[in-house]
């Protein structure tokens, strides 16, 4: 089965130029393709008419390296949950349907061209202290603490994100709670990470602050585009352990 | 030239320490004083440059994405090997050492499969330290799970990311480094050359992938940790990014590529569903411990359920075959990846695929549903059968996945001694990259040990050897041959925006994967490896033909970096096929149509293949020189691999 679509895409040479929407339509397309895929074609298209291809993220393609991030029809990775842009496929878009690209939109992140754009403060945020400082060479056996089924599983869930800068993108705020909460409370929660705990949050969120990220007003539209489903109590996690940390 | 592999001396189990013993230290005092450059942030080179900075030296750390954390080894599922025996089910150091010589069907050096086992159980302990999350049970153990080619129970994970949680362990401590000022970060680089000066290697040319901007860095020693190149298939389980740039380029410079051929097709990804598709997806071994593969005993069952006028419950038990469990009792659907992807294909062959082209077989978990109970199977393989869902659109708790072997891993790739280092002093490779444990055939979960042992543990040891012999000077950029490089990338950049053909790089690239999957896929033949040979040779005349790239040089140009990793595997493809051609044997990956047994199974030739094939570039279009490391076997003995 094929489909017709017409796309509006952000065209963007650089952070230094304005951008703008161009159309484009893409006809017979089978409906097994990936939303990337399309852009695939699109782009092979492009370069044989001596055109400039759009440029966009992706790398793994299966929804684990967080290098994708597009804003699809005003959602942060399209309207499914729990998905990145790379698992979205044209069997979940309707024939003759108006599709809207554009990029992550957030002070943080400057547009680099089109649809790519510099999520590096969200690298600078886990280096300001999202880990446990331990040098290789002195680790105990790996079973010498115990660590009940409940808390594992919990720091797993938070320790999911893939750092696609979602929430940052869907907010209103263009707030990095979400990303920044996640990395606090899986490592919080485990007993290793008990010796940083205070220092940790401490840095993590000043750094947050430094690179022009908004804050968090609770709307939670952060959860809802974060194509891992974590939950935003991880920021409320994340608010105590600020307050134990400044407070004590 | 001759191969000097440095095995240590000693027993097999004192070999590693008594290396580590002979080895030159450099003083902790003197360590600020060596650079070193490592490329590729997957877990081999994050945590070699995560370790190097906190012993002290300058490291300089480059990728092509735009985060360190994006590398590929991030999309690894099902876990990682180690020797812990936690499960007290008879694992030791040396069974987990036999597990992957056997695995790899005698084709890798006992000592360095040895050293690997040794230092399992240590990444396990590191990775918790960093607070990797590994799936515990309810008394707040770890817990394992059992994977391909092995009895015991020795796989740790964390549910089907694992891949991601140990690179995001390895990528906080290289973030650590460069908060300390240790590391110097360079996300979205490639490397396009290697420099060399007197023969060692002392520098890298990179292009800045956003500004294109071309950069000569200058160190003490290089480390290439790039991982592997299946994309030469073009559709392959790999990232779209994945690569062969960094390795074919040093390659050239004289680094020996070591048994090209030996690539891994993995049995369970999920079938390639139409022409324009740009990649394939894994579904994880681990998924072979409960799921049960089949395809219908008859033809005409098989035509109705490929035209989807019955579907699999409509298949009696009586009429399937689960085809593994049949041919392999004792290892049933946990055979090694090699042989379950060969029967599957053999399958299809004989007209019982089930998907609409005819490339596919069942992984069927009603059985494991009914055993265990819906929730443990979500437990253990939630995220996969959510992303099969996405994909194919049926739900796998009711009805079975379709499934088909791709490209996964590469075992082959440049040649490193012991100490990991290449055959041009001074420039090391780790990880996929090189050529050294996996033999013929990677067992599951070992890539994950391999790339941290090899960061974690060896190199930190063995790059101190190296630079000990050498003088505390900087390195300077400024030497001529620096320049040298610097112009001949500007000059290829140049060649590939003046063609101005008509091909995109994804065209040709999609050509040459259609004449590897077919000469050079998962049966390979003297006639189909000549024929390849032939049509890649006109391929590549083409691509330097035809080639068009648009755009411009000093800004984000997605084409012209494509452009370039084609040229490369253009050239390593034939390689590929060269090496395939030389080995006259069946063994692991590799497998010729011309040895086989009366039952169809892959037969070795150890009398005139017992080594390691390692091919020395020779220029271009000039045939390269065969060098063979002769591998002995003192600790196991060479029997017919048989998981029957």
């Amino acid at each position: 089965m094929t489909i017709n679509v017409k796309l509006k895409i952000w065209r963007q040479k650089n952070a230094q130029t304005k951008g703008k929407f161009e159309t484009y339509v893409m006809e017979n397309i089978n409906i097994h393709l990936s939303f990337l895929e399309l852009l695939d074609e699109l782009n092979e298209k492009l370069i044989k008419n001596d055109e400039i291809p759009i440029s966009f993220s992706h790398d793994c393609r299966e929804g684990i390296c967080g290098t994708c991030g597009l804003f699809i029809n005003g959602r942060a990775h399209g309207h499914l949950r729990g998905v990145t842009t790379c698992q979205l496929h044209m069997q979940m878009f309707k024939d003759g349907e108006t599709i809207v690209i554009e990029p992550w939109r957030a002070r943080a992140f400057p547009v680099i061209k089109d649809l790519v754009v510099d999520r590096s403060a969200l690298d600078k945020i886990i280096q300001a202290g999202g880990y446990m400082s331990a040098n290789v060479g002195g680790a105990a056996d790996a079973d010498a603490i115990f660590i009940t089924k409940g808390i594992a599983d919990n720091a797993f869930a938070a320790a999911k994100c893939i750092g696609c800068g979602a929430c940052v993108a869907t907010c209103k705020n263009a707030s990095a709670m979400l990303f920044t909460a996640a990395k606090v409370s899986h490592l919080a929660i485990l007993p290793q990470g008990q010796c940083e705990r205070m220092r940790r949050v401490r840095k993590m969120v000043d750094e947050m602050d430094r690179n022009s990220f908004g804050n968090c007003t609770n709307t939670y539209a952060c959860e809802m585009d974060c194509p891992k489903n974590i939950s935003i109590a991880h920021i409320a996690r994340m608010n105590r352990e600020y307050l134990r940390s400044v407070l004590t | 030239m001759k191969l000097d592999s440095k095995i240590p001396k000693g027993n097999l189990s004192e070999k590693w320490d008594n290396r580590k013993f002979e080895m030159r230290l450099v003083n902790p005092a003197n360590k600020r004083k060596f650079d070193i450059i490592v490329v590729g942030t997957g877990l081999a080179g994050s945590s070699a440059a995560a370790s190097l900075a906190e012993l002290g030296y300058n490291v300089k750390s480059f990728c092509f994405q735009d985060s360190a954390r994006r590398a590929h080894s991030i999309a690894a599922q099902g876990g990682i090997n180690a020797a812990k025996n936690y499960q007290n089910d008879g694992d030791s150091v040396f069974r987990l050492f036999y597990d992957t010589i056997k695995g790899g069907d005698y084709r890798a050096r006992e000592a360095n499969v040895y050293r690997l086992a040794q230092l399992s159980g240590g990444i396990i302990d590191q990775c918790v330290a960093q607070g990797v999350p590994f799936a515990r049970d309810y008394g707040g153990l770890l817990d394992n799970r059992s994977f391909g080619g092995a009895q015991v129970s020795r796989t740790f994970y964390a549910q089907g990311e694992t891949g991601q949680q140990l690179l995001l362990g390895a990528y906080a401590a290289l973030s650590r480094q460069i908060h300390l000022g240790k590391i110097e970060y360079f996300p979205y680089h490639e490397m396009l050359e290697l420099v060399l000066i007197n023969g060692h290697a002392k520098g890298i040319v990179t292009r800045n992938l956003i500004t294109g901007e071309i950069k000569t860095h200058a160190a003490h020693a290089v480390i290439i940790a790039t991982g592997g190149y299946s994309n030469v298939f073009f559709l392959s389980s790999n990232a779209m990014g994945s690569n062969a740039s960094a390795v074919w380029r040093a390659h050239k410079k004289g680094a020996l590529f070591a048994n090209p051929c030996f690539t891994q097709v993995h049995p369970t990804c999920i079938p390639q569903m139409g022409d324009h598709q740009a990649k394939l997806t894994l579904m994880s071994e681990s998924l072979r411990n409960d799921g049960r593969i089949w395809v219908p005993k008859s033809k005409e069952t098989a035509k109705k359920l490929r035209e989807e006028k019955i579907k699999p419950a409509d298949v009696p038990e009586d009429e399937r075959d689960y085809y593994l469990e049949r041919k392999y009792p004792s290892f049933g659907n946990l055979v090694p990846r090699d042989v379950a992807s060969r029967a599957a294909k053999e399958m299809c062959d004989q007209g019982l695929g089930i998907t609409k082209n005819g490339n596919g077989v069942y992984l069927d978990f009603e059985e494991a549903i009914g055993r265990l109970g819906i929730d443990v199977i979500k437990s253990r393989y939630g995220n996969l059968f959510h992303m099969y869902e996405l994909l194919m659109g049926d739900n796998p708790y009711k009805t079975p996945m379709k499934i088909f072997p791709a490209l996964h891993y590469t075992m082959g790739g440049l040649w490193v001694d012991y100490d990991l280092m290449t055959t041009i002093p001074g420039l090391f490779c780790l990880g996929e990259a090189n050529f050294s444990d996996h033999g013929a055939n990677r067992l599951g979960a070992s890539a994950l040990m391999q790339g941290l042992a090899d960061g974690y543990f060896i190199i930190p040891s063995t790059i101190g050897n190296y630079l000990a012999s050498l003088g505390f000077e900087k390195v300077n950029a400024d030497h001529p041959n620096f320049e040298k490089e610097k112009q001949k990338v500007l000059k290829q950049i140049e060649k590939f925006m003046s063609i101005n053909g008509k091909s995109t790089p994804d065209e040709i690239h999609r050509e040459l994967g259609k004449i590897m999957w077919n000469h050079v896929g998962i049966a390979r033949s003297e006639n189909g490896l000549k024929e390849a040979i032939k049509q890649i040779q006109s391929l590549r005349k083409i691509f330097y033909k035809d080639l068009k790239v648009t755009g411009e040089t000093n800004n984000l140009n997605e084409t012209l970096e494509k452009a370039g990793r084609v040229a490369d595997f253009l050239e390593l493809a034939e390689l590929m096929a060269m090496d395939a051609l030389n080995r006259k044997e069946s063994c692991g990956g590799h497998f010729r149509v011309e040895s086989q047994s009366k039952e169809g199974e892959a037969a070795r030739n150890d009398k005139m293949f017992t080594y390691v094939a390692a091919w020395e570039y020779a220029g271009e279009n000039k045939k390269p020189k065969l060098h063979k490391e002769k591998l002995t076997y003192e600790n196991v003995t060479m029997t017919t691999r048989s998981y029957k």
